[in-house]
């Protein structure tokens, strides 16, 4: 079973769907034991750093995804929700730097390019041995965003390049994250979720 | 290859139906928006747009509901415009599936609705809608209503900076002189947006031949928005893509091997 987990942020059902897309049983869920024990978790995430942070430590989101961390289990977090399983962020900090979930020691940063928010179908560089791009290293994702990561974590990378070049996916052990939406990124992010599930 | 400009099919929605004009012979049911949406999907539409037109908050209702099926069934982003008045409205559609929404009219009206649905939902969520026309003021364009028949009273180059400043995540402008002209794209007033604004601006109205499209991204346009071309069966999407790669635009080939 796969759970996708439900902090406030944004609708979630079409997501729901797409993941189910890939034959599995699917719940939204803000749920801790059924967020601990489901086969995969889904962190998804819209809107601002601080405000996803703040939902997310509301359920207690950030200590469901360091025990599952801590535990190998298998965690996506997607967009917004990738970036804050990084230490900080600096979106509307004007008071120090917005803590995230501390998974990886590196800053979202804004992204330097004339056209903001990057938003679109971007295509995607692969470094390491990806099994999340497995077939599709070719395809466009459809990107919303102006932070991102840009350094260099986990064993596979995808690389994407607005302005400058950017942190688009990672896998690293159980955790994978991409800043990208799959779950809106037509077939190439049906068949990337697909590809995800197989790992569970 | 960085970043795809999209091509963008808009349908217009009404009670549960597709209207205007459409030509498409390989359909069953050639109104219905969530067969519709799946045949622009596999066509290479980038992004879908639906425009509400409905007159009754019953028919908005039931906009809801095809917004609610076709976000469960085509997984590409959906942008959602037409009688959107508040936060709640925003938030109503967003909860059934759109990603974005469009708004024209009420932030005309009201300009803080745009910082106000910006601070809840995040820029990325908000287009502004633009309906322009050549006119005597300052910069040369303004922003009209009512389908480009009445003046809005304001400057389309000054509203689109505002609009930015307030924090729209992208712009769609719509030329009311070369709407539904099929002439082509008002690529001056492209090039004049573009120059004041910073986020991604999708441009509407003309698109007749398979050059204008072209044009358009010169002028810099990011997406190209267009109804009755695509309606009419007067271009496949996957024509416009193909004719776009040949000219050496980046465009998104969804096929998988």
């Amino acid at each position: 079973m796969i759970a996708i987990l439900d902090y406030g942020s944004g609708n979630l059902r079409s997501a729901q769907r797409a993941f189910e897309r890939s034959g599995s049983e699917v719940v939204v869920t803000s749920d801790r034991d059924t967020a601990l024990n489901a086969a995969g978790l889904v962190v998804p995430g819209v809107g601002a750093f601080a405000a996803c942070m703040r939902g997310l430590v509301a359920i207690g989101g950030d200590e469901i995804v360091r025990a599952r961390v801590a535990a190998k289990r298998p965690t996506l977090g997607i967009c917004v929700g990738m970036q804050i399983l990084f230490r900080d962020g600096d979106e509307h900090a004007n008071d120090g730097l917005h803590k995230g979930v501390g998974i990886w020691q590196e800053s979202i940063t804004k992204l330097v390019a004339p056209i903001l928010p990057h938003m679109g179908w971007n295509s995607v560089e692969i470094t390491g041995q990806s099994t999340l791009f497995d077939g599709i290293a070719d395809q466009s994702f459809y990107f919303v965003h102006s932070y991102a990561a840009k350094a260099s974590i986990g064993s596979a990378q995808a690389w994407t390049t607005h302005g400058e070049k950017f942190l688009s996916a990672v896998e690293d052990g159980a955790i994978c994250a991409t800043q990208f939406h799959p779950e809106k990124s037509g077939d190439a992010g049906l068949q990337l979720i697909k590809n995800w599930v197989g790992l569970l | 290859m960085g970043l795809s400009i999209r091509i963008v099919p808009c349908l217009d929605v009404t009670d549960g139906r597709v209207v205007k004009g459409v030509n498409f012979t390989d359909l069953v049911d050639a109104g219905d928006p969530v067969e519709m949406a799946n045949l622009y999907n596999l066509e290479g539409a980038d992004e879908l747009t639906f425009l509400d037109i409905s007159a009754s908050s019953s028919d908005r209702e039931t906009t809801l509901d095809v917004v609610r099926k076709t976000a469960e069934q085509v997984f590409i982003p959906l942008t959602v415009g037409g009688g959107i008045r508040s936060v709640a409205d925003v938030d109503r559609l967003l909860r059934a599936g759109a990603d974005k929404v469009s708004i024209n009219t009420s932030a005309i009206a009201r300009p803080e609705l745009i910082a106000e649905i910006a601070d809840r939902f995040g820029s990325q969520v908000l287009v502004i809608s633009v309906d322009a026309r050549r006119a005597r003021t300052e910069s040369g364009f303004e922003v009209t209503t009512h389908g480009g028949r009445q003046s809005a009273g304001l400057d389309a180059l000054a509203w689109v900076e505002k609009a930015c400043a307030l924090g729209a995540g992208e712009i769609l402008l719509n030329s009311m002189d070369a709407d539904g002209t099929r002439a082509g794209y008002d690529i001056g007033m492209i090039t004049a947006v573009r120059a004041v604004s910073k986020v991604p601006l999708i441009a509407s109205g003309g698109a007749g031949t398979l050059e204008d499209f072209g044009a358009a991204l010169d002028a810099g346009a990011d997406a190209l928005l267009a109804a009755s071309v695509f309606h009419f069966g007067i271009h496949r999407i996957s024509d416009v893509k193909k004719y776009l790669t040949a000219q050496g635009y980046s465009i998104r080939n969804n096929r998988i091997a």
